[in-house]
């Protein structure tokens, strides 16, 4: 009786899920372009932005929630793969920036121009190209999550040791990036964009398509989650997160399973970046914080992990909380609230928002069942069964 | 050419100097007309008054001279008197060396310019190749060994005849070699002895001058030099291992310092405490507030305040692990991803909680006296702080080994660890050792904050810093195994510097990293592994 609820519940709320964020993919723009200035119901642009930001971050969690959720993998370094996408869509900016950067130069963006860069590298080359930014965008993250799962599944690193050395893979990075002759903007990182695809990237058109395709990849992301998770591989997942060696000596090749999903988890978080990139208008090394990494993880715990819609959910409202309290007279507290939802989180609501939402649902319905069968049978035998 | 010319200028008149305190007895009206043409405000007439003062003989010529050096000397243009503020702000007369209570309203000090700072230079250099103390008659004798001047030479020779000071010796002997080596009309034994001299001393100053040697020297010399230069690098290159094996044993007593702790909370327990650098922070923070009070209190006791702030340390941070155990992770054991998520945000609380109480910036901790400081050791510097830093670290790990090996609650520990349930069944409290082994690792990391208060910036960022470093060591050295630490501390101290002058230190950094993680694709369990169940526990 249960699993069949569950899946059903399940359903209805991937559906809603869908019609909400398509919803105010289309609304939201709608709202802020056709509404009069001043309006009631106009959103203003700068919340368009920060709805964007919103929905990658979403995009960011389901690609957490998919390895640490169904597989079992806590990466603490994902801001990695977020940054790199971040940096390939950056790059691609920088060079539609052409002669109208401060330096004028037609090929080297101003800060190569400032560092003395006698020409563009190697790497630079074909980032000019949408196509071939937008391919980077996957593979640049997709390519490090291969390479970094292969060596690390194979080798069987599990548990906190993944964790921790994914954490030392992403401030690596972070060290990296932070070099000026490692070519990409140093410190300051990439910014002060001017066009995408021939639009202005500050124009309120720009942004609410932006937005708009942000909540399409959103939705994209969560139906190729969904379809990962219910079909037969998504079980094997489960398996190796619940039980890794049993599932190994079923005669799963685990490490395949698992390079697997990490990879796409890897592009996923890619996309997100890259849209985030031209949204707020920079990209610099600090997204490769190891910090930054742990907290996207906190968005699924809280949210729900294993539940794909709370990840999603968990990344807007924690975002949201971060937004309100962090511009308001409570800023000197939001590092309090973050570390005591980290611990709070974990202490008593270890499946999250949406996991304790549906524990709570099948429990009242599988007591609503019990006391119907009780009544059928006249004595008051049957108990109500502790949910699952 | 001037700055040529201005050297030669510098070197007749030191000469000049040198030969006159030598050879002048010391006459007393004579110097004070000469304090007194300082207070006329004209160079040249400044410029014979440190010639006369220089070569007077008198006491306060050091003095005069060198406060002139450093701006202390002050002249009243009325009086024609001349004055000598020392470095403790006392006032004396120059000509008399009679204390004055203040300077007169009128009084300025005497100008200097470029010219005359070479004079004053020299000067000096020339008072205290006679200076009773032998650190200085080294450290000019060393100046003379750089500028090799010809004219220095009968001085050097007199100096040599009369020391009897091993070390100031041989630096008269070295700054003969330099001189004779560059002397055009030197025999060419003497050039050899030289040569031979100059290759003993061995450093980089030798090397220097071994290679500024022009082609005009014989062939023999030239040849005798050349394999001296050979020597002297290979000297060099062994000595730059050495220093930078002593860079990679204090940064690795450092990190053991950070990771120790962790060896023991991750290691032992299996806990991943992400709050440890944290711990470190507030061992920090203890040492700060312990070195205030006593400022404010009793600042006799300054030199005792780490000696006051180590015990503080362990029990602040030590009472606070028992509490975050009994508080949080004792509900996540057997949940190690969930222990490193509550902890994260705990140490976040923690750093922001400490930016609450004592502010963002850096906080200022003094080195005692006896941590100041340093000496050499051959070609290389040692500091005081970093060498105690080392015997610190080293003699902690042997407490804390000899702790887990012969007292009870390192058997208790030590059971726990192999086997909970078992040692459970045996009557020991197990919550009680999981709470205490806690509380120790965290005490651990506090006293870690002590010493590195001592060498690193105390803010809230402390621990931040640390952390993964720490967790680097801990895995590379193997879980459970505070040996393995101990050699994987050092290992990565040690690889780190010697890639720092290939790579720089940024690049070095991420070369560690990267063999790190490469480095547990081959041994997912560290350099030490445990071996047999406790790898499943």
């Amino acid at each position: 009786m249960t699993p069949h609820f569950l899946t059903r519940s399940l359903d209805r709320s991937a559906s809603i899920f869908i019609l909400v964020v398509a919803g105010l993919g289309v609304l939201i723009p709608l709202s802020n372009l056709l509404l009069p200035a001043g309006s009631m119901f106009q959103v203003p642009t700068y919340l368009v932005a920060l709805f964007g930001k919103y929905a990658c971050y979403a995009i960011l969690a389901l690609s957490i929630d998919l390895i640490w959720g169904y597989c079992g993998i806590l990466s603490l370094g994902h801001g990695a793969f977020f940054a790199l996408g971040g940096y390939a869509m950056g790059m691609y900016l920088m060079r539609q920036i052409g002669s109208r950067g401060v330096y004028g130069n037609p090929i080297l963006p101003d800060f190569m121009v400032f560092l003395n860069y006698p020409s563009l590298p190697w790497y630079w080359y074909g980032f000019d190209m949408f196509w071939f930014a937008a391919l980077m965008v996957l593979v640049a993250p997709g390519l490090l999550a291969f390479c970094f799962g292969w060596l690390a599944f194979r080798s069987r690193v599990t548990g906190v040791y993944l964790s921790i050395i994914t954490q030392a893979m992403t401030y690596a990075l972070l060290l990296a990036f932070f070099r000026n002759d490692f070519g990409f903007g140093g410190n300051n990182g990439l910014t002060d964009f001017k066009d995408i695809l021939g639009f202005n990237v500050q124009a309120d058109g720009t942004r609410a398509v932006l937005f708009l395709l942000s909540c399409l990849a959103l939705i994209v992301t969560f139906l190729i989650c969904r379809a990962v998770v219910t079909s037969k591989l998504g079980k094997v997942l489960i398996a190796i997160r619940d039980a890794e060696s049993r599932t190994r000596f079923l005669g799963y090749r685990v490490e395949s399973y698992k390079l697997f999903v990490f990879t796409l988890s890897a592009c996923m978080a890619g996309v997100a970046g890259a849209l985030y990139v031209p949204q707020v208008g920079i990209i610099n090394p600090g997204e490769f914080a190891p910090g930054n990494s742990i907290e996207a993880v906190i968005w699924v715990a809280v949210g729900g992990r294993g539940t794909l819609v709370g990840a999603a959910l968990g990344a807007v409202v924690v975002n949201y909380a971060k937004t309100v309290f962090t511009s308001g007279p409570l800023a000197p507290y939001w590092l309090f609230m973050l570390g005591a939802l980290f611990i709070l989180v974990t202490l008593l609501l270890p499946k999250g928002i949406i996991g304790t939402f549906n524990a709570w649902q099948a429990s009242r319905k599988e007591t609503q069942l019990a006391n119907a069968e009780s009544a059928d049978l006249e004595d008051g035998v049957g108990q109500p069964k502790p949910a699952e | 050419m001037s700055a040529n010319f201005l050297d030669r200028i510098r070197a007749v008149l030191l000469a000049i100097l040198l030969t006159a305190a030598f050879a002048m007895p010391a006459l007393a009206a004579p110097f004070e007309d000469a304090v007194a043409k300082f207070a006329n405000d004209d160079f040249s007439d400044t410029d014979e008054a440190i010639g006369a003062v220089a070569t007077s003989g008198n006491p306060l010529a050091f003095p005069i001279i060198s406060a002139l050096q450093e701006g202390r000397l002050s002249a009243d243009a009325e009086s024609k008197k001349v004055f000598v503020t020392d470095t403790d702000g006392k006032i004396i007369d120059a000509a008399t060396g009679a204390a004055i209570d203040k300077l007169p309203d009128g009084a300025t000090a005497v100008r200097l310019n470029n010219r005359l700072r070479r004079t004053v230079e020299a000067a000096l250099g020339g008072l205290t190749l006679a200076s009773p103390d032998p650190a200085k008659r080294i450290a000019a004798a060393q100046s003379v060994f750089k500028s090799h001047e010809e004219s220095a030479l009968p001085v050097i020779d007199g100096a040599l005849a009369k020391e009897t000071n091993k070390a100031a010796k041989a630096a008269f002997t070295e700054a003969r070699a330099a001189i004779l080596l560059y002397k055009p009309d030197a025999t060419e034994q003497e050039k050899l002895e030289a040569v031979a001299v100059v290759k003993a001393k061995g450093d980089q100053e030798a090397m220097a001058l071994l290679t500024g040697l022009g082609s005009e020297v014989p062939p023999n010399v030239a040849r005798a030099a050349t394999s001296a230069i050979a020597a002297i690098q290979s000297n060099l290159a062994m000595w730059s291992m050495v220093q930078n094996a002593w860079y990679g044993l204090s940064l690795g007593s450092v990190l053991l310092l950070a990771a120790i702790g962790l060896a023991i909370t991750f290691g032992v327990m299996g806990v991943i405490n992400m709050a440890h650098g944290e711990m470190v922070m507030i061992g920090a923070y203890v040492t700060f507030v312990v070195q205030e009070v006593i400022r404010t209190r009793y600042p006799g006791l300054f030199d005792y305040s780490l000696l006051i702030a180590v015990p503080l340390a362990f029990i602040v941070a030590g009472a606070l692990g028992v509490l975050i155990e009994r508080g949080i992770i004792r509900f996540l054991y057997g949940r190690p991803l969930e222990t490193l998520l509550a902890t994260w945000g705990l140490s976040l609380v923690l750093q922001q909680a400490v930016r609450t109480m004592f502010g963002p910036t850096n906080r200022e901790v003094g080195n005692p006296s006896w941590m100041s400081g340093a000496f050499e050791l051959g070609q290389i510097t040692i500091t005081y702080n970093r060498l105690w830093i080392l015997c610190f670290t080293l003699a902690v790990f042997a407490i804390l080994l000899a702790m887990l090996r012969y007292t009870a609650l390192g058997l208790e520990m030590r059971a726990v660890t192999q086997n909970r349930r078992m040692a459970a069944s045996m009557g020991i409290a197990t919550s009680r050792v999981d709470a205490l082994t806690f509380g120790l690792g965290s005490g651990i990391a506090g006293i870690a904050g002590v010493a590195l208060s001592q060498i690193d910036n105390v803010s809230p960022n402390l621990g931040q810093s640390y952390i993964i470093d720490s967790f680097m060591v801990v895995v590379f050295g193997g879980v459970g195994n505070l040996w393995g630490t101990l050699v994987g501390a050092f290992t990565l101290g040690i690889a780190n510097k010697f890639l720092e002058p290939v790579a720089g230190a940024v690049l070095g950094k991420i070369a560690i990293l990267v063999l790190i993680i490469l480095f547990i694709q081959k041994r997912p369990r560290g350099l030490f592994a445990l071996k047999g169940r406790a790898v499943e526990a």
